[in-house]
């Protein structure tokens, strides 16, 4: 082994993590980064110094650097690529080795990845397009804690996507006339409905009087439909021990799910609370407030993709994705990428969708594909799809909007959702035959009818803010 | 759109029994066309039955063995036949298995019993 000798002062980045002719191991963890540098700064640069930000470097050589071996710790800037149709940015490949990162810590990958280096001088943005976990990495973390398989058998909800709706208004409802607005719903024809995400515990409505109407919402409504339902209630809380009270008494009420905001509360608290919930047989919803800050801006931040695999691994059974058609941002093709990151076992590299790199899920479950925001029964037929089976639809407004009240808004839906799917399993093309299959529907029911009437007008058409780079 | 109290309606709660249970009775035809699609995904057709008293129940009594292998969409429609002409008050349903996910890929009430 060549013996060093310890030279202090800067030396550049690229002389010892830009390595071109290495080959990434199996067990590596891959990154892309879109760069953008500063005027004048070479791209070898700059991928190098965002390797060695993101990993072992710092600016100034050390002296006890040669205690250790860096050679082995160090991430390494692989690749280098151009950004198609963008002549200012640039895509740069990282591997970093596996021993860089706690076991089953989604909190000290992403400190390590997304931390310093994003304000990083030499810079101007930075952008975490996609991460590879190696399967090895993958087998430390629980994921979670149910899944689309278990959740399917504990509701009994088969060979369609789910329905639900988000009660509204969110916020100042008392607890008895909120678990009203529940029950019209679910007795209607939903499968669940959800809490709010800025629903927590506020004067006009504190958690425990909220948890003990819904659960008899709840209750009744299965009794009277003879199908089983659940409401999401929020336990997201200013501190985990707040947190997990309020999960206790969701238990203790006897309500099928709970849900948690994880860019809000955190990966720490997240991960915890899916830990909680397999060891005591509750479903996660997980709610995704604050994510379009991060992920919205093209060049800069963390794409939606990375944010969808790392909660996979920190453990969800649903997670928000948007839905394409309605109300909120969101490409089509780059939705169904991070969509496949939820369901997938294995999911292959797909830069039309925005994939950089074949993603191997192994065993670990899959999460339901949330579809929340703005859409109504005319979205249906685009929806079922979309997203196919495994994913939860969500009206709020298209719910509790129709001109009958919540009930009938909610079998309009599951009118609507069930022509859709019987129709695809007939081999008919949804999107095309929309119309025609949405007005068959109707027939049979005047709910349905009153409901197409009320938002056959209503559409949502902006220019996606954030499109994949195509040339 | 306003509505006055004579023209809304009263949405009436209904035992729904879970997927298609807010569509009208399907046809003959519309069943062969279910079976056709859950035999053409490679999934198993079985048929399981139960008293509407029990319905919640998870597990329903199964009519024979799931049909492993079975492509005949007539031998299938003749086996739901034959279930309800032995249970009459029973609810029947069809299941399509899924192995590879391990879960149900369609299931829906086809006949259901007189409660």
């Amino acid at each position: 082994m060549a013996v060093k000798t310890y030279d202090a002062g800067v030396k550049e980045y690229r002389d010892m993590y830009w390595t071109p002719d290495y080959v990434p191991l199996d067990t590596d963890l891959l990154a892309c980064f879109k760069c953008t540098g500063q005027p004048g700064v070479p791209r070898e640069e700059v991928a190098a110094a965002v390797a060695a930000e993101s990993s072992t470097g710092t600016w100034s050589t050390v002296w006890s650097e040669l205690l250790t071996d860096l050679e082995y710790y160090k991430g390494r800037a692989y690749r280098i690529e151009d950004v198609p149709g963008d002549s200012e940015s640039f895509y740069a490949f990282i591997a970093y080795p596996l021993d860089l990162f706690e076991e089953g810590s989604i909190v000290n990958v992403l400190t390590s990845l997304v931390g310093n280096v994003f304000g990083f001088k030499a810079l101007r943005h930075l952008r975490l397009e996609d991460i590879r976990f190696p399967i090895a990495y993958i087998k430390t973390c629980m994921g979670p804690p149910n899944g689309i398989t278990v959740e399917r058998d504990r509701l009994s909800k088969y060979g369609r996507p789910m329905l639900g709706a988000t009660i509204k208004p969110k916020l100042g409802l008392s607890a008895k006339n909120y678990g009203r607005a529940v029950y019209e719903c679910l007795r209607g024809g939903l499968d669940l409905t959800k809490d709010d995400e800025n629903v927590n515990s506020q004067p006009f409505m504190r958690w425990q009087n909220r948890f003990e109407f819904v659960a008899e919402a709840i209750q009744k409504a299965e009794q009277e439909t003879g199908e089983r339902k659940g409401h999401y209630l929020n336990v997201t809380a200013a501190t985990p021990e707040e947190m997990y009270e309020r999960a206790e008494f969701a238990k203790e009420v006897g309500c099928p799910i709970i849900m948690h905001d994880f860019l809000t509360g955190g990966f720490t608290a997240n991960t915890g609370l899916a830990k909680w919930c397999r060891k005591n047989g509750m479903l996660l919803h997980i709610h995704r407030a604050m994510h379009a800050v991060i992920d919205r801006h093209p060049k800069h931040g963390i794409h939606f993709r990375v944010l969808a695999k790392c909660l996979r691994l920190s453990g969800g059974d649903h997670l928000h994705t948007g839905t394409v058609v309605g109300k909120l941002e969101g490409d089509r093709a780059s939705t169904l990428g991070f969509v496949d990151q939820l369901r997938e076992s294995f999911v292959p590299e797909d830069r039309s969708r925005g994939v950089f790199f074949d993603q191997d899920w192994g065993s670990m479950p899959g999460v339901f594909a949330v579809a929340s925001g703005g859409i109504h029964v005319w979205h249906m037929p685009a929806l079922v799809t979309i997203f196919g089976d495994d994913s939860v639809l969500q009206f709020g407004g298209g719910t509790q909007g129709h001109p009958w009240g919540n009930a009938a808004g909610a079998a309009a839906n599951r009118v609507a959702l069930e022509a859709c799917v019987k129709a695809r399993n007939e081999g008919r093309d949804l999107e095309r035959e929309a119309r025609d299959i949405m007005t068959a529907a109707a027939a049979n029911s005047p709910e349905l009818a009153i409901a197409m009437e009320t938002w056959k007008e209503i559409k949502f058409e902006f220019d996606t803010v954030d499109k994949l780079d195509v040339g | 759109m306003a509505f006055n109290n004579f023209e809304m309606g009263d949405y009436q709660t209904a035992q729904t029994l879970e997927t298609f249970g807010f569509l009208p009775k399907l046809t003959q035809d519309e069943i062969h066309a279910q079976i056709a699609y859950i035999i053409a995904q490679g999934w198993t057709p079985a048929i399981e039955h139960e008293h509407p008293s029990q319905s919640t129940n998870h597990y329903w009594t199964m009519w024979k063995l799931p049909f492993f292998g079975q492509t005949d969409l007539n031998s299938v429609l003749a086996e739901l036949e034959a279930c309800r002409r032995k249970y009459p008050d029973h609810h029947v349903r069809l299941i399509g298995y899924d192995n590879y996910s391990q879960s149900q890929g369609s299931c829906f009430v086809v006949y259901e019993g007189r409660s």
